[in-house]
């Protein structure tokens, strides 16, 4: 006999499945307030722990509390409230459409928003984010117009795109906004040789890479981190952990590790992990990532824990893999809620207000809305050009794409 | 033929436990076009399950197994996301008999939605079947029908080296002949889309003429054989339509009886023309055939650009384009 039994394979499992009761007790979280917050020039190896926590500001009660708290104005919140809430109707609206045959495909960001739109407002003009596919935010709260997205969404005669590119897949180099590429993970280490550039040149500004729980599994996720710490380059390297990666839990990519943060230590890269569901945590966390790579104390690795509450795209319905309340169980609570209970808690909002807010930024969605459908949706009315498929391909059209498109009769 | 893709894998995991399946979402989710649904909970997760989203991983670690002496059947969630597994692909998967002098092996498959036709934009549509016969060790792979899915699919997984697995997604639910605004017709009404239940194999190798004809013939694959059909219907010319099944190996005999009987030789594919597949197929004709041929052979085929959104039916090549170039090859 051999002191060795025999092999099995480990195939990790989420705890729960459909028809079980949701269950979230293995998400520890600590109380808000109660996670230290380091100088900016901290030496990484000191602050190791803050990759296995999580930071929070907002506690039950609805009150900033703590080290990461107090660097917002109300202005600032009430600017955030109304961005997120923007973001939600925008997704709202989308998502009909869709339904009514408007556009092709959708993805949204329900209760995510506090991701991307707190993170732009830590960003200044020139910056540059690479961004996935669920940061709409970072438009939003950067005031770029709803009809120019909706126009791509619809894929209409004004689509800045043409008509080219997949519904949500933006570009706007004027809002810091890298054009979106569908596949997954190539841009986070995109982001990082944009941060070296800038640092070449001796300029001041600093990029972000956005990533998903389970993209970080890509190798490019790992080539980027490699590069940010051998140059010390000035990015911040976003990972967005919603839990899921379509039907995939996250414990298919984070594997043995404790958190997707946790990935950065090897690397000697600072890594923290934040309440993606309280704007100002998210803030406060991106600002001092920001601040670093200004600094040009190099890059910072920030987990945002957070929760996919809609299905992954209008092409997935996620009642075939987890619970249909999960949503409900996920304890970071809700983005919008929260931020709103801390603004009527600072005496700066209430529920009239709140419920006025809604009504009138629908009404400005819906306005938006028809202002774009003016120009024509996916298959009615006013489209992009059959000219516009060989455009664009090259700076000179080269002579065999014009050949073609001669053919093609135009 | 999502029904089809699957049986054949129920079959194969079935008779041989060393037939593993896994990829991104194909575990307890059963892939998101389905394909390898309910396979985990017949087989076990050892056997069917979801990886970490690193194609490269895939098709890496598939390699590994299939050096062990495992027969991995492996999901790319869309051909377009095959590019992080092409250095394994080209210099491993492809390379590891011949320089281990058969001491190692790769029998993997790898199976991946391929082509356009349900607005996927630019990453979920393309057809990168030429960027796999253009790499020496690999075979190729794109059925046409669930008949021959099934069948193919088997002896892909049974065969010793790496086979690539195209499946033209807009073919999952029906034969689909580019008439983009008419309604979706199921394969139950299709002659090709009863399936028998257990195991049968269907030749690595060998085409299969879906129209005799004598005007010109036709060289298609995949969802393209259903476009050339309607327009050899539509232009009443009189095509033989060659459905190739197998790009590589290639059938070249079916090919050359064809083009020499007809003279005339019209190529279609829906990736992009320059350095396509056709490239090839149109260099083989005119090798074999040239003193046969009446006519220069004419190939019909996506444009040389990124495959749009909107403008998906002015980019794929549908029966009126390809009836135009039939036309052009009897005028010729
Ligand atoms: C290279 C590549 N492989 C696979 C896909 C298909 N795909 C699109 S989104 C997705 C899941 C991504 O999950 P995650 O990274 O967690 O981001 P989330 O959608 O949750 O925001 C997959 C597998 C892709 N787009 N690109
Ligand atoms: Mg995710």
């Amino acid at each position: 006999m051999d002191e060795f039994s025999r092999l099995t394979l480990h195939v990790p499992e989420p705890a729960v499945r459909p028809g079980d009761q949701p269950d979230f007790s293995n998400v520890r979280i600590p109380k808000a307030g109660s996670v230290p917050r380091p100088e900016v020039d901290v030496d990484p190896e000191t602050i190791r722990d803050l990759a296995f926590s999580i930071i929070r500001v907002l506690n039950r009660e609805g009150e900033a509390v703590g080290p990461w708290a107090g660097l917002l104005s109300d202005e600032e919140l009430l600017a955030g409230l109304r961005h997120m809430m923007l973001l939600r109707a925008f997704d709202a609206r989308m998502l009909m459409a869709q339904r009514q045959g408007k556009t092709s495909f959708y993805m949204q960001h329900l209760g995510e928003e506090a991701v991307s739109c707190a993170f732009r407002k830590a960003l200044r003009k020139g910056d540059m984010n690479f961004p996935t596919y669920r940061q709409a935010g970072l438009l939003i709260a950067d005031d770029y117009p709803m009809v120019e997205m909706m126009n791509q969404i619809f894929s209409n005669e004004s689509d800045p795109c043409h008509g080219r590119q997949l519904p949500v897949m933006y570009t706007s180099k004027e809002h810091g906004f890298f054009t979106i590429s569908g596949n997954l993970a190539t841009q986070f280490v995109q982001a990082v040789g944009w941060a070296m550039a800038s640092a070449i040149k001796n300029d001041t500004r600093v990029a972000a890479g956005w990533i998903g729980d389970g993209s970080t599994a890509e190798s490019d996720f790992h080539s980027a981190l490699v590069f940010a710490s051998t140059y010390k380059a000035p990015v911040i390297l976003n990972i967005v952990n919603n839990q899921w990666a379509i039907s995939t839990f996250q414990g298919i990519a984070r594997g043995g590790s404790g958190t997707f943060a946790a990935r950065g230590l090897g690397f000697g890269i600072p890594a923290l992990r934040v309440d993606g569901n309280d704007y100002l945590a998210v803030y406060a966390v991106a600002r001092w990532a920001a601040d670093r790579a200004r600094r040009n104390l190099g890059p910072t690795l920030i987990e945002y824990v957070t929760y996919r509450v809609g299905a992954h795209s209008t092409s997935d319905d996620p009642s075939a893999y987890r619970p249909k309340t999960e949503s409900e169980a996920w304890p970071l609570g809700d983005p919008v809620l929260r931020l709103k209970k801390h603004l009527i808690v600072r005496g700066v909002w209430s529920e009239e207000r709140h419920a006025q807010a809604e009504a009138e930024i629908m009404d400005e969605v819906i306005q938006a809305q028809k202002k774009a459908e003016a120009h024509g949706t996916l298959h009615a009315g006013g489209r992009p050009s059959v000219r516009d498929i060989f455009e664009g391909v090259y700076a000179e059209m080269p002579p065999h794409i014009r050949r073609q498109r001669q053919k093609a009769g135009y | 033929m999502i029904e089809a893709v699957r049986s054949a894998m129920d079959v194969s995991m079935g008779r041989d436990e060393d037939v593993v399946v896994f990829g991104e979402d194909v575990g307890y989710f059963g892939g998101v076009f389905r394909c390898t649904q309910g396979l985990q909970a017949k087989y076990g997760k050892t056997r069917c399950f979801d990886a970490p989203i690193s194609e490269s991983g895939i098709v890496g670690t598939a390699i590994g197994m299939a050096a062990y002496g495992l027969k991995p059947c492996v999901e790319i969630q869309f051909a377009d996301y095959m590019y992080p597994a092409y250095d394994q692909l080209t210099q491993e998967a492809a390379r590891i008999r011949y320089r281990s002098n058969g001491d190692f092996t790769c029998p993997i498959v790898v199976r991946m939605p391929t082509g356009g036709g349900i607005f996927g934009g630019q990453t979920h549509s393309q057809s990168p079947e030429a960027l796999f016969t253009h790499v020496c060790g690999l075979k190729v792979i794109v059925p046409s029908n669930p008949y021959d899915a099934k069948g193919l699919l088997i002896s892909a997984i049974e065969d010793p080296d790496p086979v690539m697995f195209l499946e033209p997604k807009r073919l999952y639910n029906g034969p689909f002949d580019g008439h983009h605004e008419r309604p979706v017709t199921a394969w139950s009404k299709h002659e090709l889309g009863e399936v028998p239940e257990g195991h049968y194999t269907i030749p690595i190798g060998k085409a299969e003429i879906r129209r005799k004809g004598s005007a010109l013939t036709v060289i298609a694959y995949g969802t393209m054989v259903h476009v050339a059909l309607a327009a050899a219907e539509e232009t009443g010319i009189d095509a033989e339509v060659i459905d190739l099944r197998s790009l590589l190996p290639l059938d070249l005999e079916t090919i050359v009886q064809s083009v020499t009987k007809t003279g005339r030789c019209v190529v279609v594919h829906e990736a992009t023309l320059t350095s396509g597949f056709g490239a090839e197929l149109v260099a083989l004709v005119q090798e074999h055939c040239f003193y046969h041929l009446e006519a220069p052979v004419v190939r019909v085929t996506g444009w040389d650009t990124p495959y749009p959104h909107a403008q998906e039916w002015d980019y794929f090549p549908g029966p009126a384009r390809v009836g135009r170039a039939f036309t052009e090859a009897m005028e010729a």
